[in-house]
């Protein structure tokens, strides 16, 4: 009798390590919706790449599931991590079935992964053709979102210092300033009135920190080098994309903007080191500083943002000026490098049903209506109406610029450079410099030199 | 006994053994293959034999430098940690008011996670150095020291339990003998404590040298390498060489093995080097 019960404990215990090991091995998906999203049939999975707007795509996927029974999981990575995400989670068996590439470059790293979109409905629907990602035969990646970036400001604080009876330019409205010289002098005239104005400084702090430089060695160096790509001739994104070396030349140019984010911000330099976009956009809400470099994505950021003092009306985006000739024909950064792809490695049926959930978002009424109010994207599909177009005011912004006469758009031609690993670099210089351990010449060297290094390397 | 031991082996021992070869060696000597390869995931491989290994080397000094880095951060906490954790046991094994409790706050920073510590000792240092107009990352002096402070900060408490440990099984004859011999303080404590408190001290050695040198979350969030990768260590190093650029995951684990070798190489040099003093009582 005893023998039998010290056997059968022996065997619960055993039992017990065999289930405590299995239990090890489960999945650990993060940030998994409440839907059975593990069942095997037509679930679909979607890799988010936008953090801000991970809440919103996850009403998108209840009402989905909602009305079609279909689930639809939603998993984001964090702000800065989605490749390294993407490469753990497609790896897995329950992949992601969606996802996101960043264009013609990010292709040819997911080639063995995208589907190909031809004979989608979504890709009848896209408005301008020639914005998708082709490849071999086929269409690998469909643009969702157009998107324009500039300086946006906060025309309630930029109409008091107008009113100002010292002010020292001649100008009386923003929309007087065309080029890098009158927005220099506007800038560091209400640098010495900050006090009046009630502003920790003109410009939000010049985020610096690791992981919150994309702002300027992306966005900001998209300007000197696609001016330097077109007058190499033509196509600047493909020029740029075969371009094994690069002068630089407008170096000085973006010395100029970034010196006067730099002098005239909330946050003296040395500091930067520890600020990110969310603080510099913090600061932008709550009226401490009257501009910040930023794109039409960053509404939700700064409505969101508690004690926010920014009207809607108010808000307003400004092209980057660099003090090159005829600025007063440039435009906003506008572009797109977010392009949806579908897992070709997934099953037909999960193919079939990712397409159909992108075709919803984008087609009916209820997905439309997530698109415009609450995701905010300028979506470049047909199925848009004017009337639906983007209810928040810096994509109405973005297409006010688009539409005005005599402006041409900066199209966005960072796609073309070599790697991440350049970006770091010429981002990391950019904090050395900052902090005043590297003069211009040398972030300007170390931007020559890993550009060539990182695309001899890829 | 030996029977029932026999036969009870399967049973007991097979599902650890299980886990432990699914769930270690299986991946260990995966990651061993890819770094041969060229692969953007772990089903893709593509065999390229050692190119992974010259291009660790040969592309850029990055490796290197983190090497150095980590060598000397290495050499300077072990030293930080250890002297003060000795110190501190010393004293608390005195019959001071309130030892248990100084000996439970000393511990407590220990249970604190590695991301958790590095983000609030980069709030602290980054306030300590505002008046001065700087961050952390304003050079990478100041990135190694905040290393060497958060990392003493977090270890110490715990080699200190160990020596504690070992101080207290010093037999009491011993003390009283070097007592009576005239001993004077400082003599028994290089030529009686010390010797026989050296187990404690290998494996105090032990572990903050291995810690120290795999060093990854602390590092991650108080300086994540910047300024420019200059306080990046191998562990980080090889994170973002992995996970960072297309194209370098095999470069990356490639790094990651000659790592391992490296950690194992150093960690029973020590082991023999420490344990060859160890005296019986």
């Amino acid at each position: 009798m005893k023998a039998k019960y010290q056997r059968l404990l022996s065997a619960v215990l055993a039992a017990a390590l065999l289930s405590a090991a299995t239990a090890c091995g489960g999945k650990d998906t993060p940030d998994e919706s409440s839907s059975a999203a593990a069942s095997g049939d037509a679930g679909v999975y979607f890799l988010n790449f936008k953090p801000e707007i991970a809440e919103v795509y996850q009403r998108v996927a209840d009402a989905y599931r909602e009305e079609t029974g279909v689930s639809v999981t939603v998993n984001t990575a964090a702000s800065g991590t989605y490749e390294q995400t993407l490469k753990s989670e497609i790896a897995k068996s329950e992949a992601p079935t969606i996802f996101q590439i960043n264009g013609p470059v990010g292709y040819q790293s997911w080639k063995d992964y995208c589907a190909n979109l031809e004979n989608t409905s979504l890709y009848s629907h896209l408005t301008d053709k020639s914005l998708a990602v082709q490849g071999d035969g086929g269409i690998y990646g469909i643009p969702y979102v157009v998107e324009g970036y500039g300086i946006i400001y906060n025309n309630e604080i930029l109409a008091r210092y107008f009113a100002l009876s010292d002010k020292s330019v001649s100008i009386a409205s923003a929309d007087e300033i065309r080029n890098f010289d009158t927005l220099r002098s506007v800038v560091e005239d209400m640098t010495a009135h900050k006090e009046e104005l009630g502003i920790q400084g003109v410009f939000a702090s010049t985020s610096l920190s690791a992981g919150n430089q994309w702002r300027w060695q992306t966005h900001t160096a998209n300007l000197p080098l696609y001016y330097e790509f077109k007058e190499k001739g033509g196509d600047p994104l493909l020029t740029g994309l075969q371009a094994d070396t690069i002068e630089f030349r407008y170096a000085e140019n973006f010395r100029n903007i970034f010196d006067l984010y730099l002098e005239n911000s909330t946050t003296p330099p040395g500091l930067l080191g520890g600020k990110s976009v969310a603080d510099s956009m913090a600061e932008f809400a709550l009226g401490q500083a009257a501009m910040v470099q930023n794109g039409n994505w960053a509404w939700s950021e700064i409505s969101g943002v508690e004690g926010n003092v920014v009207k809607a009306d108010d808000i307003r985006f400004l092209p980057i000026y660099t003090g090159l000739p005829d600025e007063e024909k440039q435009g906003l950064c506008v572009g797109t490098e977010n392009y949806l792809a579908i897992n070709a490695k997934v099953s037909p049926e999960k193919q079939k049903a990712s397409a159909d959930f992108l075709d919803w978002l984008f087609t009916s009424a209820k997905g439309k209506e997530f698109v415009s109010k609450e995701l905010g994207f300028i979506a470049p599909f047909d199925t848009f109406t004017d009337a639906e177009k983007p209810a928040d005011p810096l994509a109405r912004e973005v297409l006010r610029w688009m539409e005005e006469d005599g402006v041409a758009s900066v199209p966005w031609t960072f796609a073309a450079f070599p790697s991440e690993e350049f970006k770091n670099y010429f981002g990391d210089a950019l904090l050395e410099y900052a902090q005043g351990a590297m003069d211009w010449d040398e972030v300007a060297g170390i931007v020559r030199s890993s550009w060539e290094s990182e695309r001899g390397q890829t | 006994m030996e029977k029932s031991l026999k036969r009870y082996f399967i049973l007991f021992a097979v599902p650890t053994l299980a886990a432990f070869l699914a769930a270690f060696v299986l991946p260990f000597l995966l990651g061993v293959y890819l770094s041969f390869t060229q692969f953007t995931t772990v089903t893709n491989a593509r065999w390229v034999g050692i190119e992974n290994y010259l291009r660790v080397f040969s592309e850029n000094a990055e490796f290197l430098r983190a090497l150095g880095f980590t060598a000397l951060f290495t050499l300077t906490s072990v030293i930080v940690i250890n002297v003060l954790a000795f110190l501190l046991a010393l004293l608390l094994t005195r019959s001071i008011p309130g030892t248990n409790l100084f000996r439970t706050v000393f511990l407590l920073p220990n249970l604190i996670g590695g991301i958790v510590l590095g983000y609030i000792w980069q709030v602290i240092i980054n306030g300590a150095l505002y008046p001065m107009g700087k961050t952390l990352t304003a050079s990478a002096s100041y990135g190694f020291w905040g290393l060497v402070i958060l990392m003493g900060w977090q270890m110490t408490g715990y080699m200190m339990i160990i020596y504690i440990a070992g101080l207290q099984n010093i037999p009491g004859d011993v003390m009283e003998a070097a007592a009576i011999d005239g001993a004077s303080p400082s003599q028994t404590l290089f030529r009686v404590t010390i010797p026989m408190v050296m187990p404690s001290i290998t494996i105090c050695t032990f572990l903050t040298l291995t810690n120290s040198f795999k060093l990854f979350d602390q590092n991650l969030a108080l300086t994540a390498g910047a300024p420019s990768r200059k306080t990046s260590m191998l562990a980080l190093d090889i994170y973002n060489t992995f996970y960072g650029r297309t194209g370098y995951e095999g470069v990356g684990q490639a790094k990651a093995v000659l790592f391992f070798l490296m950690v194992g190489a150093i960690a029973l040099i020590q082991l023999s080097l420490t344990r060859s003093r160890e005296v019986e009582s």
